[in-house]
């Protein structure tokens, strides 16, 4: 998978950069405009980060620039802009997806994943690790064909994990994705806790050999045993 | 009571006071005029008399009011000096009337063949009290003439006049800088007009302009700001998926962490504030406050029940009104926040819906807070170390901006009620 990153912010680009290879993609990067259109028009890409202000040029513009080239690009708007008007131009631009600043690597990393998965025509919809196996679709977990139930949020809990499996997610990212973006402000996650810790049980005795690592102050880990 | 109405006002009691003024003056000038002439005349009338007595000594004898307008009774020398030509208003009885009537009488004396004579000469004048009540009258129909026709010219002509003015007044009553980038006038001939229309026209021009530069800052704040943040948390994050890092390590990374965090969201509420108050939230549409309190209480369940505050919703109309949607979400779970992080273990959290309020009751400090404050930005308890202390001033804004009305009671527990009538 090829990834590009359009971000006029050179820090911010490289930390996406990083993250974004921890999940073994090609990532390629561009500072500006016109930086930015060269590679468009040059190239294709599985799925592009695009910020849409950029020093010299509109990214709205690029993405009039991506429709021409009628290739099947995927791109996800970052921007610092959150109003609805912003989320609604770029959507209808034909962004895919809006995604504001700041925001948590977990989450950027869902979003890219979840682009990626609707691009992919075999529409493959399961993510494994370990004996474990999730159908984000159908949402249906099993461990060696036999199926876990789990109540909503702990599916949920556990689906946005997976995505990010082997990676730190922080728990605000977490309360956010599961409970709803009026979370963030709530001044302690100890209701997460509650629920991963009804999780690990499952998957304990499930022998799923998955677990979850709660890693100090910050949030959770899903690994193989 | 308008413009037109209140010079009007004016214009009526100086005109009772000058027109009353004037009549008073008028109805003494007129009084000393009248005895002016009569004067002149029974001064005429007195040298006739006495010509008259000089040619014939008879009409000595033969006068008297009865016949004349003269009497004649002879007096002694003595008396005839100190009698000087003397004008004074008396009551005489008339037939014609049959009545007393004012009369104005001369009083003089003559020598006629070295015998003295007190002359009396009179004159019938007028009734001063007809003269008062005529005066009267006529001044009051003149009033009435001049209020009427100022009237009637205000409200044909000086309405007409001032059309364009109420014109722009209306176009300006449902300006709104956030939608309206321009201000239409209405032609008009009148110098004040229209240096008021070019006036308004630039005045509106250059606020659009500021307020466009104003939320081009806002937006440019919210860039400049949220992408260092977002940088410092996302560097964090990579950092901690460090494994060869010291568990100490890691709980310093978790600490910098929540602090730059609350930084985004103290900085993102400040945002939202401004926002509000720049009117910047656009798009109102009709909402059902009880779904959408249903909806968020649902969200907080779990929050609610690890700090294990129970939330009691009681419904007892259905709350509907206009706003925008985005803003509806942020006060309610505002609100619902507070009455959450304010409570007590085994707390309680009351909310009721009626038709046109709203209210959050909970449980929490046995005290009432001040309820002057508490709506005030950064005005929070100190026990919250999370709180950015903007919640209850974004819901402040956020009522403002709708003219909801926004209180606060105690009774044992913290009211926060919201009410769309005043």
């Amino acid at each position: 998978m090829k990834l590009l990153v359009v971000e006029d912010e050179n820090e911010l680009l490289e930390i996406i950069q990083q993250s974004l290879e921890k999940q073994s993609y090609i990532v390629e990067t561009a500072c500006t405009f016109v930086e930015a259109l060269d590679k468009i028009t040059s190239f294709e890409y599985d799925c592009i980060l695009l910020d849409i202000m950029l020093p010299d040029g509109s990214g709205l513009r690029l993405l009039e620039e991506l429709k021409k080239t009628e290739t099947s690009n995927n791109v996800i708007i970052i921007s610092a802009k959150d109003s609805l008007e912003d989320k609604i131009a770029g959507l209808d631009g034909g962004a895919d997806d809006y995604l504001v600043k700041p925001f948590h690597l977990a989450e950027l990393n869902a979003r890219v994943k979840s682009v990626l998965r609707r691009k992919s025509l075999n529409g493959n919809n399961k993510i494994e690790l370990a004996r474990l196996s999730v159908d984000l679709h159908e949402r249906v977990a099993t461990v060696d064909q036999r199926e876990l139930l789990f109540n909503r949020k702990e599916f949920d809990i556990l689906s946005y994990l997976l995505i990010n499996k082997n990676r730190l997610v922080n728990k605000t990212a977490l309360a956010e994705q599961v409970w709803g973006d009026h979370m963030d402000e709530a001044d302690d996650y100890e209701f997460i806790y509650s629920q991963i810790k009804n999780l690990r049980k499952k998957l304990r005795e499930s022998e799923s050999g998955v677990e979850i690592q709660a890693v100090y102050g910050i949030g959770y880990k899903l690994t193989a045993i | 009571m308008n413009l037109l109405n209140y010079t009007l006002k004016y214009l009526y009691v100086t005109l009772l006071i000058v027109i009353s003024l004037w009549a008073v003056i008028f109805y003494f000038s007129m009084i000393d005029e009248i005895r002016d002439s009569l004067d002149d005349g029974l001064e005429n009338d007195k040298m006739l008399v006495i010509q008259k007595v000089a040619k014939d000594k008879a009409t000595i004898t033969r006068a008297g009011f009865n016949e004349h307008n003269y009497s004649i009774r002879p007096i002694r020398n003595q008396s005839a000096q100190n009698i000087k030509d003397n004008y004074k208003d008396t009551m005489m009885y008339t037939l014609y009337e049959r009545d007393l009537e004012p009369f104005r009488v001369l009083t003089t004396a003559f020598k006629n063949d070295n015998s003295y004579y007190e002359l009396k000469v009179v004159a019938s004048t007028l009734e001063q009290d007809d003269l008062v009540r005529s005066l009267l009258y006529s001044l009051l129909g003149l009033y009435a003439a001049i209020l009427i026709s100022i009237l009637v010219i205000n409200n044909v002509l000086l309405r007409k006049i001032w059309i364009p003015f109420y014109q722009l007044l209306s176009r300006l009553k449902v300006f709104r800088l956030d939608q309206d980038s321009q201000i239409e006038t209405a032609t008009t001939n009148i110098k004040e007009f229209k240096e008021l229309n070019t006036t308004v026209t630039a005045l509106v021009e250059q606020s659009v302009k500021a307020y466009g530069s104003q939320k081009q800052f806002i937006e440019n704040a919210a860039h400049e700001l949220q992408t260092p943040l977002a940088i410092s948390l996302n560097h964090l994050e990579l950092i901690a998926e460090d494994n060869t890092l010291s568990n100490s390590n890691m709980e310093s990374i978790g600490k910098v962490i929540n602090t730059l965090q609350r930084l985004a969201r103290l900085n993102r509420a400040l945002l939202i504030i401004s926002k509000i108050e720049n009117k910047q939230y656009g798009a109102v549409e009709r909402l059902v406050i009880n779904d959408l309190v249903k909806a968020m209480v649902n969200e907080y369940q779990d929050f609610a029940e690890a700090k294990s505050v129970k939330i009691m919703l009681e419904e007892t109309g259905v709350f509907e009104t206009v706003m925008n949607k985005d803003l509806a979400a942020i006060l309610i779970s505002n609100l619902l926040k507070n009455a959450l992080n304010h409570n007590v273990p085994n707390g309680i959290v009351n909310i009721s819906i009626a038709k046109t309020t709203l209210e959050f009751a909970n449980t929490g400090k046995d005290e009432a807070l001040n309820s002057t404050k508490i709506f005030e930005r950064f005005s929070k308890d100190s026990s919250a170390k999370n709180s950015t202390g903007l919640g209850l001033a974004i819901v402040k804004s956020i009522a403002n901006l709708y003219n909801f009305h926004l209180s606060y009671s105690f009774n044992g527990r913290h009211r926060f009620t919201i009410n769309t009538m005043p």
